[in-house]
């Protein structure tokens, strides 16, 4: 593999049409092979959490920034990950009184850029490896957070907004892992 | 009366301006279709959705002799079926538009036909839709209206 000197500028891109398709393609397959819509939810969020887990390093690797001091901090470098690696560029609004949630608010979302949901998938939460990821990313670094769609583009609405909640700090070093 | 009723047949088509619009997939199965009419006049379905489905499927080995002596996607007039053009436009991927029309409209139908290509692209890049099933997208057939009124009945 590259020397960690030269990752930094180690930026291999892909076409982003390439992405959606095999994107689509797993969604796809994942929904032949499941009965249920919801078996398929969670299956994509459990991806998006094995991305997470390890995607997180990579991310620190890259921007080198320290500890978050409050949620506020964890929400700008959650909109910063979609900016490097998606080239996604959604706002954070929406902030609870408590500063214990918020929202990711994009315009469009690519990975879904050819998508018509058929109508017996109406539940079918398609960009859910995106929640995983955060919910993954984020428990490495000892936060707990749960990560839902609360709107869609494919839905109907006119935005796609993606909610995060803070739950607790993991204070254990090792995280429990999957069961 | 006989000539009365042959002339109130003719009127009835030639006047009218209408289009029938069909994609044919691989298997020679129709995939999409579409009437227009520019009279406005309620196009009755079941009357001619038989007869047209006839005179596309009878065109199809016109249609592919053609595809094989061009380059072109847009192969203009292929076969005649009385008062009735059939024009046929052919994908990269060897989908077959056809056009059944009693009005000769080059322009028209070869902006329509490039335009619902566009479409059709878009639809084939949906991973939720397979190759060669019939389309039954809300978005496609809003396009194929809308490119319907632009271009052909105006």
């Amino acid at each position: 593999m590259s020397r960690p000197g030269s990752r930094l500028t180690d930026t291999k891109k892909v076409s982003g049409e390439l992405f959606s398709l095999t994107y689509g393609a797993l969604v796809a397959q994942i929904v032949k092979d499941y009965q249920s819509v919801e078996d398929v939810n969670k299956q994509l969020e459990k991806m998006g959490y094995n991305v997470g887990v390890r995607i997180i390093e990579d991310f620190l690797a890259r921007t080198k920034e320290g500890k978050c001091a409050d949620f506020r901090e964890t929400a700008e470098k959650v909109q910063a990950a979609f900016k490097l690696y998606l080239n996604m560029s959604p706002t954070v609004t929406s902030w609870s009184a408590a500063s214990d949630q918020f929202s990711l608010v994009f315009e469009a979302n690519p990975i879904a850029e050819f998508v018509e949901l058929p109508d017996n998938y109406a539940d079918l939460q398609y960009s859910n490896i995106l929640c995983g990821a955060i919910r993954g990313a984020l428990e490495m670094v000892h936060i707990e957070v749960a990560a839902w769609f609360a709107q869609d583009n494919l839905k109907g609405d006119s935005v796609t907004e993606l909610r995060v909640k803070f739950i607790r700090k993991v204070e254990d070093t090792v995280p429990a892992g999957d069961d | 009366l006989i000539n009365c009723l042959i002339h109130f047949y003719k009127r009835d088509f030639v006047m009218s301006g209408t289009y029938y619009f069909v994609i044919v997939g691989h298997n020679d199965n129709p995939l999409f279709e579409v009437e227009f009419s520019s009279s406005g006049r309620e196009v009755r379905k079941d009357d001619h959705r038989h007869l047209n489905q006839f005179i596309a499927h009878a065109a199809l080995d016109l249609v592919d002799e053609h595809m094989l002596r061009t380059p072109n996607m847009y192969l203009k007039i292929v076969d005649k079926f009385n008062e009735w053009f059939v024009s046929a436009f052919v994908t990269a991927s060897r989908q077959r538009f056809i056009m059944l029309h009693d009005l000769k409209n080059e322009d028209g139908i070869k902006s329509f036909f490039s335009e619902m290509y566009e479409t059709y692209i878009k639809q084939v890049m949906n991973p939720f839709y397979s190759i060669n099933t019939p389309i039954k997208s809300v978005h496609f057939e809003k396009k194929a209206q809308f490119y319907g009124r632009k271009f052909l009945t105006g």
